[in-house]
């Protein structure tokens, strides 16, 4: 298991009051139980954990370039970003 | 009950130095935010505000009064020189011992906070100056203003995040029409553009990297603006018996809570206290041609009032003009209401309806006039002013024309 998903997994997973082990790829935040705030939050210790920056509007979450439509999808794109940021 | 009017208006804010200026440029849908300038802006991701940039304070404040006004006070007390002035009212005697100041303010003085807290922790002085408590306490400008005008009332200063102003406004409307106070100096100011301030709201990531565009579909956050509005709200009676020039009438106010979630706003909280407002002043839905929205411009608010005003108003929510005026000034947070207030005197007084600007495209889910982007002259005799607060706590006034 790579790290960061490793690490994005232990963030939803704090987020939701679930063990890390009953958290899916697939899954979305929603159906995790994480609201919008609770979003906000994760994405607050996903910027500290990888020291990266997030463009996340509350406002236009689906129009944000970071993609959080599932917790793969979310790896995804801290991945990118990390290789963006840190490059 | 005592009948309630406001008898002087004064403002510092990002469109004016004074209510004529800010009228003015409310009736031209002037924008009034610009790139903030201040230390540390550079590590901001967001950078725009309604800042007032060409504040000066040689001339209005000395030495002494410096050390002791924060910049919150500082437009406190201009505001309110302004509308103790056009009230011509002399708090002497009896009328000083039966007036106050009930103002509203958020983060009161967290400039001095944030330029003390930087000296000891950043800068790692051990020393700072023997003022700083006095400056930055939220209710510094409201003793101020009672000292400075020998008020000797019913003073303090109310903490409502974004509906203070309102809050406040309400609590020296009824104090008046109760009997207990002949004059309330009231209203509200905020001074929350500096690092810190803007950085704490940057982290709620509901702020616009480029502008408040309120109702707009393409809306993508609030503003924040900086600044102070104060009125006189005084007894009928004694306004009329000493010839004072009427503003408008204040008739209702109603405050409810919302008692659900910290920052989400819910239709039934700004619905209740719409309907609220409008039984307490004793008029009927259908008399209302205006009203001055919290219109925050970010995704949940505006929907959400337009779903409270129509369900409050029924189908004469289709008849009235509602707009949001922080799309010009920004979001005053704790002295917004007060601001705002200024656009319900111009809608009664002058005829002027102070437009939304910004605005792009029409959002299905706020299908309202929103007066988009040009003032609109229009008789009307009846507005409301919506303040809907994080927390869940809201405050709606209601006006009337001078009577």
């Amino acid at each position: 298991m790579s790290d960061v998903k490793e690490k994005i997994i232990e963030i939803i997973a704090e987020q939701a009051v679930l063990d890390p082990s009953d958290v899916a790829m697939d899954q979305s935040l929603e159906e995790l139980g994480i609201d919008s705030l609770g979003l906000v939050e994760s994405i607050f210790a996903i910027e500290e954990t990888f020291d990266i920056s997030v463009p996340f509007n509350a406002n236009e979450p689906d129009q944000s370039d970071f993609d959080i439509s599932s917790v793969s999808a979310i790896v995804k794109a801290v991945e990118a970003l990390i290789a963006d940021q840190k490059s | 009950m005592k009948r309630v009017v406001i008898t002087g208006a004064g403002t510092v804010n990002a469109l004016g130095l004074d209510v004529p200026a800010t009228l003015a440029a409310m009736a031209e849908g002037k924008n009034g935010i610009s790139d903030l300038e201040f230390r540390d802006v550079d590590r901001l991701a967001i950078t725009i505000g309604g800042q007032i940039h060409d504040w000066n304070t040689e001339g209005r404040f000395n030495r002494q009064q410096m050390a002791l006004y924060d910049r919150f006070t500082q437009f406190t007390l201009a505001a309110a020189q302004q509308a103790i002035g056009q009230s011509g009212l002399e708090f002497v005697g009896d009328l000083a011992l039966r007036s106050g100041v009930v103002l509203g303010t958020s983060g009161g003085g967290l400039t001095t906070q944030d330029d003390n807290y930087r000296m000891v922790y950043e800068e790692g002085k051990n020393r700072v100056h023997p003022f700083v408590v006095p400056k930055l306490m939220n209710n510094a400008a409201t003793s101020h203003v009672s000292m400075e005008y020998n008020l000797k009332g019913p003073c303090f200063t109310v903490a409502t995040a974004c509906a203070s102003s309102n809050h406040a406004m309400g609590q020296a409307f009824n104090m008046i029409r109760s009997g207990m106070a002949t004059a309330m100096v009231t209203g509200g100011s905020e001074s929350m553009l500096c690092f810190g301030g803007v950085k704490a709201w940057e982290g709620l990531r509901v702020m616009s990297k480029d502008a408040c565009r309120p109702f707009s579909i393409n809306r993508n956050g609030m503003v924040q603006g900086e600044g102070a509005a104060v009125f006189v709200f005084e007894d009928y009676d004694h306004a009329k018996a000493r010839g004072a020039e009427i503003l408008a009438e204040v008739i209702g106010f109603a405050m409810t809570s919302d008692a659900s979630d910290i920052v989400m706003p819910s239709k039934q909280g700004a619905a209740r206290a719409i309907s609220g407002a409008i039984q307490d002043a004793r008029i009927n839905a259908s008399e209302i041609g205006y009203i001055n929205a919290h219109g925050t411009g970010t995704a949940a608010n505006d929907k959400t009032e337009c779903a409270a005003v129509a369900d409050a108003l029924g189908s004469h929510a289709d008849n009235i003009m509602i707009s949001s005026t922080k799309s010009m000034h920004g979001h005053l947070i704790g002295g917004t209401g007060a601001v705002e207030l200024l656009a319900c005197i111009m809608a009664l007084k002058d005829g002027i309806i102070a437009p939304t600007i910004n605005y792009e495209e029409p959002d299905p889910e706020c299908a309202l006039d929103v007066v988009p982007n040009e003032a609109r002259d229009a008789k009307v005799d009846v507005v409301l002013s919506n303040a809907f607060a994080f927390g869940g706590l809201n405050a709606v006034l209601a006006l009337r024309k001078v009577p």
